[in-house]
């Protein structure tokens, strides 16, 4: 574990990438999308039709998270990753197509983790339940597509130092793995 | 015989729905505090610290500590000298309504399984009933995320297994739920009775306050036992590698057939939320 967090701007590009490896600490700030189960679906579906994506994939970060309502004078309601093992049958393709990375949490399948190590990508997980604090590093929050799925609309988001780890790298790491394999009593 | 109109219980769930969600109980607190020191790890410790921090803030801000603001499960003990006057079910489902609108909570709940659209108001609410002595009515809610949820199972062992068996189907559990349901968990494990009435125990086991054992001294011994089997499995905070996989198991045990020994095991992330009022 790197020990001062490193700071990232999203979307990434190759160097960031390349320079990112599993255990670091990262703030996270810039550009990212939300998208979860129903809006992946629909991104997939949208390829399969030969239609054009409502978003830009090339180096951005997928934040897979539904928020809360806001309250009246916040940008956002709390908003902490749900669970990345939902999204792995879209993921892959969209690596293939450019995305640079994705924030959730728990484990991805061997399909991600190879498309991530083709392609080039990271994963990343945020604290799941620490919603409220994820939704104070979240400055802007706007729906981009599909209104109509409320909590799993995908939203635009300026982000300022969003805590995340680097769980997957583009090397075919695994913090999940190491860092169990580090801590268990056999 | 106490008449209570069944209205009456609305603003007391819609309450309980956003307090739920807002303020984590000082149990959970202070055993996060334990933890902190008990971690080894140093990505676990700080895991454990942006928790308590979330925690602040939600008590703070007055919002949802986690976003999933779950499946609202509703407890209610009726005494039997009480009679409601109206529908329970409609009284308790226009709480959930108001806490998850005015609360700003989110709503997570869909109309059916397959056809997946939301009821827009996170109605329906999953209600249990149970007849106690006396006249007063005890109210419990705990909002259930998904993520914890999906982790959880029923395992109708053989009974040969014993506890050796019970204990290692709860830790193979947590094993296999690796990061998933947002560690540090608490288990919930409901001992013998039907299928689904041991998942409601492991449900209603996880009511009890942490950082306690049962009051019997057997099923305190296993709890303890299984406590410390899981912390052994290294998952830790997040599942990034630690010490502190587990923050409390509970075991809820009930009377079983010649043939079965039913396991229910409800996991629960460290977002544990349940709030009690009493009428
Ligand atoms: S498992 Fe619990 S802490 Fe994690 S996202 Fe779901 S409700 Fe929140």
């Amino acid at each position: 574990m790197a020990e001062e967090a490193k700071k990232v701007t999203a979307p990434l590009d190759d160097a960031t990438i390349k320079d990112l490896k599993i255990g670091d600490r990262v703030l996270l700030s810039g550009t990212i999308y939300t998208g979860r189960d129903a809006a992946h679906k629909r991104l997939i579906e949208t390829l399969e039709k030969g239609e054009e994506l409502p978003i830009p994939l090339e180096g951005q970060v997928i934040f897979y998270v539904g928020p809360a309502p806001a309250k009246p004078g916040k940008v956002i309601g709390s908003a902490g990753p749900t669970t990345s093992y939902r999204m792995d049958p879209y993921a892959p393709k969209l690596i293939e197509l450019g995305m640079g990375g994705m924030i959730g949490k728990g484990n991805r399948g061997k399909e991600v983790r190879d498309a991530m190590k083709k392609y080039g990508a990271v994963y990343f997980a945020s604290i799941g339940g620490a919603a409220a604090l994820t939704a104070d590093t979240i400055k802007k929050a706007e729906v981009v597509a599909y209104e109509e799925l409320g909590p799993e609309a995908i939203r635009k988001l300026e982000i300022k130092d969003m805590p995340v780890v680097v769980v997957n790298d583009a090397y075919g790491g695994d913090l999940y793995e190491e860092g169990r394999k580090e801590y268990e009593i056999k | 015989m106490r008449v209570i109109k069944a209205e009456e219980l609305t603003p007391i769930i819609k309450k309980l729905c956003m307090d739920s969600n807002y303020f984590l109980d000082d149990d959970l607190i202070n055993v996060l505090k334990k933890a902190v020191d008990e971690e080894d790890s140093p990505a676990g410790k700080e895991v454990l610290e942006k928790i308590l921090e979330n925690a602040e803030i939600a008590a703070r801000d007055e919002v949802a500590a986690c976003q999933d603001t779950g499946f609202t499960v509703v407890f209610m003990d009726i005494g039997e000298d009480v009679f409601f006057e109206g529908s329970i079910n409609e009284a308790i489902n226009e709480g959930v309504r108001q806490g998850y609108t005015d609360g700003y909570l989110r709503k997570s709940i869909l109309d059916d399984a397959l056809r997946r659209k939301n009821t827009g108001d996170n109605t329906p609410a999953i209600i249990h009933i149970r007849e106690v002595p006396g006249d007063k009515v005890h109210i419990t809610i705990a909002p259930k995320g998904g993520g914890a949820e999906n982790m959880s199972t029923v395992k109708m062992l053989s009974p040969a297994a014993g506890e050796d068996g019970v204990v290692q189907a709860v830790v193979d559990q947590v094993s296999q739920a690796g990061a998933n349901p947002c560690p540090p968990v608490i288990v919930g494990v409901g001992l013998g009775g039907t299928f689904e009435m041991a998942a409601l125990n492991a449900k209603r086991a996880l009511l009890r306050p942490l950082g306690t054992f049962s009051d019997d001294e057997e099923t305190a011994r296993i709890e303890k036992r299984m406590l410390t089997e899981i912390n052994k499995l290294g998952i830790g905070p997040q599942g990034f590698g630690g010490r502190v996989t587990c923050l409390g198991v509970f075991i809820e045990r009930y009377p079983c057939h010649i043939a079965s020994l039913s396991c229910g095991i409800n996991i629960n992330c460290h977002s544990s939320r349940h709030k009690e009022a009493v009428l």
